[in-house]
C-alpha cells in the first residue's frame, strides 16, 4: 500500500485535486481510502455525493470508544473509502491533536490491514502545516510520499516551500519523500515554466500540470468528481494523467527547501517576463 | 578524619570557579552572573541576576507557575473549593503535598482542604475545548458542597487550547448567585518560576474577594500577616501569640485562610509582610486601596519575633499594647533561652546552607545565628532582585517578556473604603522612632562577607558546592532531599518541614533548636562507610598495578 499525503496552501484546491486524482485511481482498478484531515470534513463530498459523513471524533465522542470501522467510513465514487477525521469547531480546543486521534483509530481498528486490500491511503490536509498535530501525516511514517499542490502564485510557492521545511524535518528521522509539486493552474503568466524551475531548485519535478477549467467548478456543484459528472470531458482526461503519473512515480527525495530570497528571485525571473 | 578535611579552608573565588567549570561558556557565563560573592557592605549590594528563566537541560529546584498559584498561594485556604481544570496528574501532585494545616471543620466553618478536586481532562476534551466540562464540574461543586467561593486553576493544556476559564467562571458565578467563582491563569510554563504563580494568585484574590465582606470587624489592634503559609502549624503558632498580646490577625494571606477573613482584610489597620517575594505588591495594593500601611515582620526565631512584635506595638503606639507585649516576650523568653542554652555547646560553629523560598533563605539564617551556627551559602528559588538587594532596585528592574505574561493590576483608593489608618504627619513621627514602612533590606546584608549567595541552585551544583564545602547541614525542599543525604550530609526540608514544625514563633524556635541539635549531632552519618571500606581485611592490589 502506497501512503500518500497531500499538502498545500489553503484554497489552492487540494480537495478537489486529491479527489479527482482519485477517481482516476479508482477507475484504472486501484482501490484508495481518503482521510480527509481537516476540521471542516469537506474532504470526500465529491467522491460521496454530499457531505454525508461523519466524523470520526463526532463518532468517537457519541459512541465512546466502542467504535466500529463501518461506523466511520463510507464506500464513495469506484470502491473508494471515504473518511473525515473531523474536529472542533472554529476557535476551540485543538484540531492538530484531533488528527492525532483519529489516525490512531483508524489504525488501530484495522483500516490499513491488509485484509483491507488498499492500493492507496490519500490523507488530504489542510491548508499550511500549522502545528505538530498536522505534522502528523508525515510523522511516524503514516504518510509515506507527499504531492504538494501549488500554483503560480507567491503564497502557494511560499506555502510549498515551508511544507518542504517539514518534509525535510521528518525525512530524516522516518521515511517521508516528496514525490512531487502538482501545479494546479491558475493562469498565472509563466506558471508552467516557474513551477517546473521551483520543483528543480527544490529537488523534485513538477508531476503534472492541471489546467484551469470550469468544469471543475461545474462537477463541484453536482457534488461528482470530474470523471464521474462527465467521463469525457477534456478536465476528466487530465485528471486520468495525473493519477496516472501518481501510479507511476519513482522519483521521490528529500527536498532542499529554498531561502526566501532564492523564491523571490525565481519570481522575478519568471514573473517579469513577457508571457 | 571527616573533620580534619572541613579544616581546610576554602576561597569563595576558587569555589564559584569550580562551581562553573564544567558549564560550556555561554552557560558558565550566565550562570556566573547568578552566583555572588557577598561583600557586605553597608549600603550597596552588587547586583545579582535573578529571575530569569533556568537554562534549559538544568535540574533545576524551581517549581512551575501553576505550583506557585494553587499549591503555594491557594492550597492553604480551607472553605474555597480548589478546582483543576486539566489532567488528573496536575491535582493528583498538588494534593496535601505541602503540610499546609488548617482549623478542622465546624459549624460555621467548611474545609475542603482535603479533597483534590480536577475536571480530569481527557483527549477529547482537549480536541474539542473543555469548556463545557468545566462548567459541569464547577456544577457538581457547588450542588455537593455549596462553597462560598470556587476557584478554578488553569494547567498546561487549558493556556494551549485556549479556554475561557474567566468566562465560564464569570457565568457560573451569575448563575449561581450565592458563589463567588473566579478562575486564575496559571498555566504552569508561564512565568520563570513558580514566583509569576503567586503573583497570579494573589492578584486574584484581590480583585474578587478582598473587601467583599459584609461584616464588621471591631477588634482593637487588627492587623493582616501576609506570606504566612502555616506549614506545619507556623501559622497557629505565631497566631497564639498575637492572640497573647491582644493582637488580633484578621486575615492570614494564605495560611489556614477562609474566603471570610480575605474578604475582610481591607479592614486592617496594619499589613505585616511575612514572606517579602509572594506578596510585596498585595501589601502595596492594600495600602493604595484602602490606606493600610505595611512593615516587614519575621516570626522565624525568637528574637526575631520579640523584634517583630514590638515594631507592630510601635505602630498602633499604645501604652496598654505595648506593655503587654513586652509581659509576652518576658514570659515566653526563659523556655526558649533555656531550650537555646542547651543545644548551644552542640551546635555552635556548625555550619549551613540554605535553598529554599523566596525569604525563607533568608528568615532561617535567624535561628541558625541563634544557634550559634554560620550560613555559608544561601539563595532563592524564586527570589527576584529585590529579595537579594533590597526594595531599593525595584525602580531598576526590567520589564521583560516574562513579567508582561503576568497581568499587572492598576489599583486606586477605593472610594468608600479607602481610609488612611495613619496621617502623614504620624507615619512620618513613627519612621522618625525608627519604625520602618515598606521596607526590606533583603539577603545579601543579613550574610557575612565572603559568604556565596546563588540564585535558582541547581541539582549538580548543590552536590558540588557540598563537596567542595561540606556544610554540616542543608536546607532545601524535597527534590534535593536524598541526593543530598547520599553525600552524607543531613538534609532538612525547610519547604515541608519533613514532618516537624512548627518553627516560627517561641515555641517553634524551640522545636527548631532541638531538631537541628538532633540532625547535625547525630552519628548516624559516620556509618555511611561499611567498616570493610574503612579498614579491609584483606588487601590485594591488581597485577598491572
Amino acid at each position: 500500500m502506497r501512503k500518500v499525503a497531500i499538502y498545500g496552501k489553503g484554497g489552492i484546491g487540494k480537495s478537489t485535486t486529491t479527489q479527482n486524482t482519485v477517481a482516476g485511481l479508482a477507475e484504472m482498478g486501484r482501490k484508495v481510502m481518503v482521510v480527509g484531515c481537516d476540521p471542516k470534513a469537506d474532504s470526500t463530498r465529491l467522491l460521496l455525493g454530499g457531505l454525508a459523513q461523519k466524523s470520526v471524533l463526532d463518532t468517537l465522542r457519541e459512541e465512546g470508544e466502542d467504535v466500529e470501522l463501518d461506523n466511520i467510513r463510507k464506500q464513495g465514487y469506484g470502491g473508494t473509502w471515504a473518511v473525515e477525521s473531523g474536529g472542533p469547531e472554529p476557535g476551540v480546543g485543538c484540531a492538530g491533536r484531533g488528527i492525532i486521534t483519529s489516525i490512531n483509530m483508524l489504525e488501530s481498528l484495522g483500516a490499513y490491514e491488509e485484509s483491507e486490500g488498499l492500493d492507496y491511503a490519500f490523507y488530504d490536509v489542510l491548508g499550511d502545516v500549522v502545528c505538530g498535530g498536522f505534522a502528523m501525516p508525515i510523522r511516524d511514517g503514516k504518510a509515506e510520499e507527499i504531492y504538494i499542490v501549488c500554483s503560480g502564485e507567491m503564497m502557494a510557492m511560499y506555502a510549498a516551500n515551508n511544507i518542504c521545511k517539514g518534509i525535510m524535518k521528518y525525512a530524516q528521522s522516518g521515511g517521508v519523500r516528496l514525490g512531487g509539486l502538482i501545479c494546479n493552474s491558475r493562469n498565472v503568466d509563466n506558471e508552467k515554466e516557474m513551477i517546473i524551475e521551483l520543483a528543480k531548485k527544490i529537488g523534485t519535478q513538477m508531476i503534472y500540470f492541471v489546467p484551469r477549467h470550469n468544469d471543475v467548478q461545474r462537477a463541484e456543484i453536482n457534488r461528482k468528481t470530474v470523471i464521474e459528472w462527465n467521463p469525457a470531458c477534456t478536465q476528466a482526461d487530465e485528471y486520468r494523467g495525473l493519477a496516472k503519473a501518481i501510479d507511476g512515480n519513482k522519483n521521490f527525495v528529500i527536498p532542499k527547501p529554498l531561502a526566501i530570497e532564492e523564491l523571490e528571485q525565481l519570481l522575478l525571473d519568471y514573473g517579469l517576463l513577457e508571457a | 578524619m571527616a573533620k580534619a578535611q572541613k579544616l581546610v579552608q576554602w576561597e569563595p573565588n576558587d569555589v564559584k570557579d569550580k562551581l562553573l567549570a564544567k558549564y560550556p561558556p555561554k552557560v558558565a557565563r550566565k550562570r556566573a552572573k547568578q552566583i555572588m560573592i557577598n561583600e557586605a557592605l553597608e549600603n550597596t549590594t552588587p547586583t545579582i541576576e535573578a529571575n530569569v528563566r533556568t537554562i534549559p537541560g538544568i535540574i533545576t529546584m524551581r517549581g512551575c507557575t501553576y505550583a506557585g498559584c494553587k499549591g503555594v498561594i491557594m492550597g492553604p485556604t480551607s472553605d474555597i473549593v480548589n478546582l483543576v481544570h486539566g489532567p488528573i496528574g496536575c491535582s493528583f501532585y498538588a494534593w496535601l503535598t505541602r503540610r499546609n494545616q488548617t482549623d478542622a471543620i465546624n459549624d460555621s466553618n467548611a474545609n475542603f482542604i482535603t479533597y483534590a478536586m480536577s475536571t480530569d481532562m481527557q483527549d477529547s476534551d482537549i480536541i474539542f475545548g473543555g469548556e463545557k466540562k468545566l462548567a459541569a464540574a464547577i456544577q457538581e461543586a457547588y450542588d455537593l458542597f455549596h462553597p462560598k467561593a470556587i476557584a478554578i486553576f488553569a494547567t498546561c493544556p487549558v493556556g494551549l487550547i485556549g479556554d475561557d476559564i474567566h468566562a465560564v467562571a464569570k457565568r457560573m458565578k451569575e448563575q449561581f448567585g450565592d458563589c463567588n467563582v473566579f478562575a486564575f491563569s496559571c498555566e504552569g510554563y508561564k512565568g520563570v518560576s513558580q514566583s509569576a504563580g503567586h503573583h497570579i494568585a494573589n492578584n486574584q484574590v484581590f480583585t474578587h474577594v478582598v473587601g467583599k465582606s459584609e461584616t464588621e470587624k471591631t477588634d482593637k489592634y487588627k492587623i493582616n500577616l501576609l506570606g504566612e503559609y502555616n506549614i506545619g502549624g507556623d501559622g497557629f503558632e505565631i497566631d497564639r501569640i498575637l492572640e497573647k498580646c491582644g493582637i488580633k490577625n484578621i486575615s492570614t494571606f494564605s495560611g489556614n485562610a477562609t474566603y471570610d477573613k480575605f474578604a475582610s482584610a481591607n479592614q486592617a489597620d496594619l499589613s505585616c509582610v511575612m514572606c517579602h517575594r509572594s506578596i510585596n505588591y498585595v501589601a502595596d495594593m492594600l495600602e493604595t486601596k484602602y490606606g493600610i500601611p505595611w512593615i516587614k515582620v519575621n516570626f522565624i526565631g525568637a528574637e526575631a519575633t520579640a523584634k517583630s512584635l514590638r515594631k507592630i506595638a510601635q505602630y498602633f503606639g499604645e501604652k496598654e499594647l505595648i506593655d503587654r507585649v513586652e509581659a509576652v516576650i518576658a514570659e515566653e523568653m526563659p523556655a526558649v533561652k533555656a531550650a537555646q542554652a542547651e543545644v548551644y555547646p552542640r551546635t555552635n560553629g556548625k555550619t549551613a546552607m540554605l535553598f529554599v523560598g523566596g525569604s525563607r533563605a533568608h528568615h532561617y539564617q535567624e535561628l541558625f545565628n541563634e544557634m550559634g551556627m554560620k550560613t555559608l551559602s544561601a539563595g532563592y528559588e524564586f527570589g527576584h532582585r529585590d529579595d537579594y538587594e533590597g526594595r531599593h532596585v525595584i525602580p531598576t528592574l526590567k520589564v521583560d517578556a516574562d513579567s508582561r505574561n503576568i497581568e499587572e493590576i492598576e489599583v486606586e483608593p477605593d472610594p468608600v473604603l479607602y481610609k488612611p489608618r495613619k496621617s502623614a504627619e504620624e507615619i512620618a513621627a513613627l519612621v522618625k522612632d525608627g519604625l520602618e514602612f515598606k521596607d526590606y533590606e533583603g539577603l545579601n546584608p543579613a550574610m557575612e562577607k565572603g559568604t556565596l549567595i546563588i540564585d535558582d541552585l541547581n541539582q549538580y551544583e548543590a552536590e558540588k558546592l557540598v563537596e567542595l564545602m561540606k556544610p554540616d547541614l542543608f536546607c532545601a525542599g524535597i527534590k534535593e532531599k536524598f541526593s543530598i543525604q547520599k553525600l552524607g550530609v543531613p538534609m532538612k526540608q525547610l519547604h515541608s518541614y519533613d514532618s516537624g514544625g512548627p518553627y516560627a514563633g517561641f515555641q517553634g524556635a524551640v522545636n527548631f533548636y532541638r531538631e537541628i541539635d538532633r540532625l547535625v549531632n547525630s552519628k548516624v552519618w559516620s556509618y555511611m562507610k561499611a567498616p570493610w571500606q574503612e579498614n579491609p581485611e584483606l588487601s590485594a592490589t591488581y597485577v598491572w598495578e
